[in-house]
């Protein structure tokens, strides 16, 4: 029973904290009345929900409906703490949890899952009548983080735009070396840049794409197992950044990967997805948030390879550990067969601020990805148009043959990056990826997008390393879904044995893949962008990230002005 | 009986309701909560309470009756019924909530049975004992007057 107040309200008025927007969760029919009277006699906005799942519906629906949850603990189609998380990870919203039981390992279950706070049963109206104080405070703390962050967002912007612009630089194979040095020493600036600006559009901002990609990446250097939030904080070297900021969000991200750790061996059967099926933005936007999603449009097949290459700042991408594979992995990987957006629904949604782009996204260092995932709404074109125009780009730029134009590999400099990190031989990629790849890919048009050079070694071994390299990097670059674990792109794009390895084979294989977890050689075509140029120093130049090469070729036909300039505002909106 | 002497033995009666245990605070709270927008707030939440521990208490005499017993399904009830208890101040009903608890945790089917037969009890008595009340509210309020608060 959802008993909703009239229309949808916006935002609060100015007299706060009257009208505050409260999600009340309880099965307790009784329970749930009495709960509304207090709440609306303390002024609030009052919405109620005994069921968990209705809930979650409501608050995906309407991302900034609401200010704060209440639920309670004891639920019978899903668990409180489970919700809690999901809200937290999803939202970002103060939540409440309420039990008539007050045994202290559940309060400390509580408040480790997320809680803002724990009431007990019978609640007294006099404790409903502050709860305003958790959004006051969050709000307060975004405040801080997105102000600290105005002026590096900008200028990091700046800096991404730049260099995705410098043509030369990764457009001659000689430049491979000092494009990679370049980026190294830009990704160093960045870390001391400034965010997104588009960030500071969203009122609850704070973990941009770009921060987040940092976060992983430290926490993938440290270790999965040993990170703390001060060993975390000392390597992202974001200056502003505070250890309870990166505390808070570690716990986050923890409880997110191990859901999806636990998801994954179901979301595995649904790797397979096919290229056509990549488009279901929709699940990919389970992975990061919504709107974006849904603002990927199926009509643009080539998107979800094409996103990825969001991905395209090879350089930030992060190796992202097992675990931010896996995580990422899962979630995206349902989504082709619409399962995925179920599962992804199921498991934890990406936050539609930055978690989930930052997962799947890699290293999406690129203003767009920041763009299109920071913001709720206006940069979504943008992300939805740079697949499409990636994938041209990479058409065109890259010699097609047979209509494959060689993928993009993330960049001579990226991949050799990656492979000392990730023992990734890009070469032997590309030739396997190039005969199987094409034809394969079909249905997203993928033909053009098949940039797998074929260089006539086998890519099975490497595309084992690749994967694992591009997994965290290439992520989102193959598959455009940037929510798509990049190992799922990696296996796509990276398809390197299979010859003539039908999509649902390299299904399969990406599922095998996921399944064990890393690097395995993907017989899936490439469907994107990214293996193409391994072996071709000079190819290998051209591309190093998908953005870039989107930005860097200006293949007007390739798409349409408007979509070049959709993504112009996206990186530099 | 006129309509002061009515309002005497409703405040008498609802006094000792409490003193007796079957209502708490909580019953209290949610006579404050009623108001002109609500004015059968407390009725309502009340008839909303009886429903759920009927059906509640149905579940657990079935769950009992069960050849192998799920003790894991009877303590969720019995939390609801718990929890549910407390939203209107059912003190007693409550209590042997707490006990039912225990024994379900010890798996002790006598235990539950016992707790059952009382939280049977617990709930007739104060189901009985509310509906009286509103009963004189009632009365107080066809005769013209005010609920004593």
């Amino acid at each position: 029973m959802v008993l909703a107040e009239s229309g949808f309200s916006s935002p609060r008025n100015d007299a706060f904290p009257a009208g505050l927007r409260v999600l009340v969760v309880d099965d307790d029919p009784t329970w749930l009345k009495i709960l509304e009277k207090m709440l609306k006699k303390c002024s609030y906005e009052v919405t109620t929900s005994c069921l968990a799942r209705e809930a979650l519906n409501l608050l995906r629906e309407r991302k900034d409906g609401y200010d704060i949850v209440i639920s309670d603990v004891n639920m019978p189609d899903m668990d409180g703490f489970k919700l809690l998380e999901h809200v937290g990870l999803e939202m970002d919203l103060p939540v409440i949890m309420m039990s008539v039981d007050g045994e202290t390992s559940r309060v400390m279950k509580g408040v480790q899952h997320g809680a803002c706070d724990y009431l007990l049963k019978p609640i007294r109206m006099k404790e409903l009548r502050n709860i305003w104080q958790h959004v006051f405070r969050k709000k307060i703390h975004e405040v801080r983080d997105i102000e600290s962050l105005e002026g590096f967002e900008s200028i990091q912007m700046t800096r991404s735009g730049y260099d995705l612009f410098d043509d030369g630089h990764f457009l001659s194979g000689d430049d491979t070396t000092s494009g990679r040095k370049r980026k190294d020493a830009d990704n160093k600036h960045d870390d001391r840049e400034l965010s997104d600006p588009s960030s500071t559009k969203k009122a609850r901002v704070v973990w941009t794409v770009d921060l987040h990609q940092k976060f992983v990446k430290a926490v993938n250097q440290i270790g999965f197992d040993k990170v703390g939030p001060k060993k975390i904080l000392d390597l992202m070297n974001v200056p502003w950044l505070t250890r309870e900021n990166v505390a808070s969000h570690l716990q986050k991200y923890r409880l997110y990967l191990s859901r999806l750790q636990k998801e994954s061996d179901i979301k595995n059967s649904f790797i397979g997805m096919k290229h056509s099926d990549l488009p279901s933005k929709d699940s990919t936007a389970s992975f990061g948030p919504h709107k974006a999603m849904n603002m990927i449009p199926d009509d643009v097949p080539n998107s979800t390879y094409s996103f990825s290459a969001s991905n395209s700042q090879a350089q930030n991408v992060d190796l992202k550990g097992q675990g931010d594979l896996k995580g990422i992995t899962s979630a995206p990987m349902a989504e082709p067969k619409g399962a995925l957006s179920v599962d992804i629904r199921d498991s934890h949604e990406a936050k539609s601020t930055q978690m989930s782009f930052d997962h799947s996204l890699g290293s999406v260092d690129s203003a767009v990805s920041f763009a299109s995932f920071n913001s709720t709404t206006p940069l979504q074109y943008p992300w939805t148009e740079i697949p499409e125009i990636q994938f041209k780009q990479e058409c065109e730029s890259l010699h097609l043959e047979n209509g494959f134009s060689q993928l993009p590999l993330p960049g001579p400099s990226m991949i050799e990056n990656e492979a000392n990190r990730s023992r990734i031989e890009v070469k032997p990629l590309l030739d396997d990826c190039r005969s199987n790849f094409v034809e394969h890919l079909g249905p997203v048009g993928a033909e053009d997008l098949f940039p797998i050079q074929s260089k006539s070694q086998s890519l099975n071994n490497q595309v084992f390393d690749l994967i694992s390299a591009t997994k965290s990097s290439m992520k989102t670059q193959d598959v455009g879904l940037n929510y798509l674990a990049d190992s799922e792109f990696a296996l796509r794009n990276l398809n390197a044995s299979g010859v003539g390895v039908p999509l649902a084979t390299l299904s399969e294989d990406l599922q095998i893949c996921w399944l064990q977890g890393d690097c395995y050689p993907m017989n899936y075509g490439l469907q994107d962008l990214e293996c193409s140029t391994y072996d071709n120093p000079a190819l290998m130049a051209e591309t190093p990230f998908h953005l870039y090469d989107v930005l860097r070729f200006d293949h007007e036909h390739l798409f349409d002005p408007a979509e070049y300039y959709a993504i112009d505002q996206g990186l530099f909106a | 009986m006129d309509l002061v002497q009515l309002q005497r033995q409703f405040v008498d009666y609802r006094t000792s309701l409490y003193h007796e245990g079957f209502l708490d605070e909580q019953f209290t709270q949610l006579q404050e909560l009623q108001d002109e927008n609500n004015p059968d707030f407390v009725v309502e939440v009340v008839s909303l309470f009886f429903e759920d521990s009927e059906r509640l208490l149905n579940e657990l005499a079935r769950a009992l009756e069960q050849q192998s017993i799920d003790y894991k399904r009877i303590d969720a009830h019995v939390h609801q019924l718990k929890g549910s208890s407390s939203s209107i101040g059912a003190q007693r009903v409550q209590k042997v909530c707490i006990a039912f608890r225990n024994y379900c945790e010890e798996q002790n089917v006598e235990g539950c049975l016992k707790c059952l037969q009382q939280v049977w009890h617990e709930y007739s008595l104060v189901k009985t004992k509310l509906e009286s009340l509103f009963q004189l509210e009632q009365q107080i309020l066809t005769a013209g007057g005010s609920i004593p608060m």
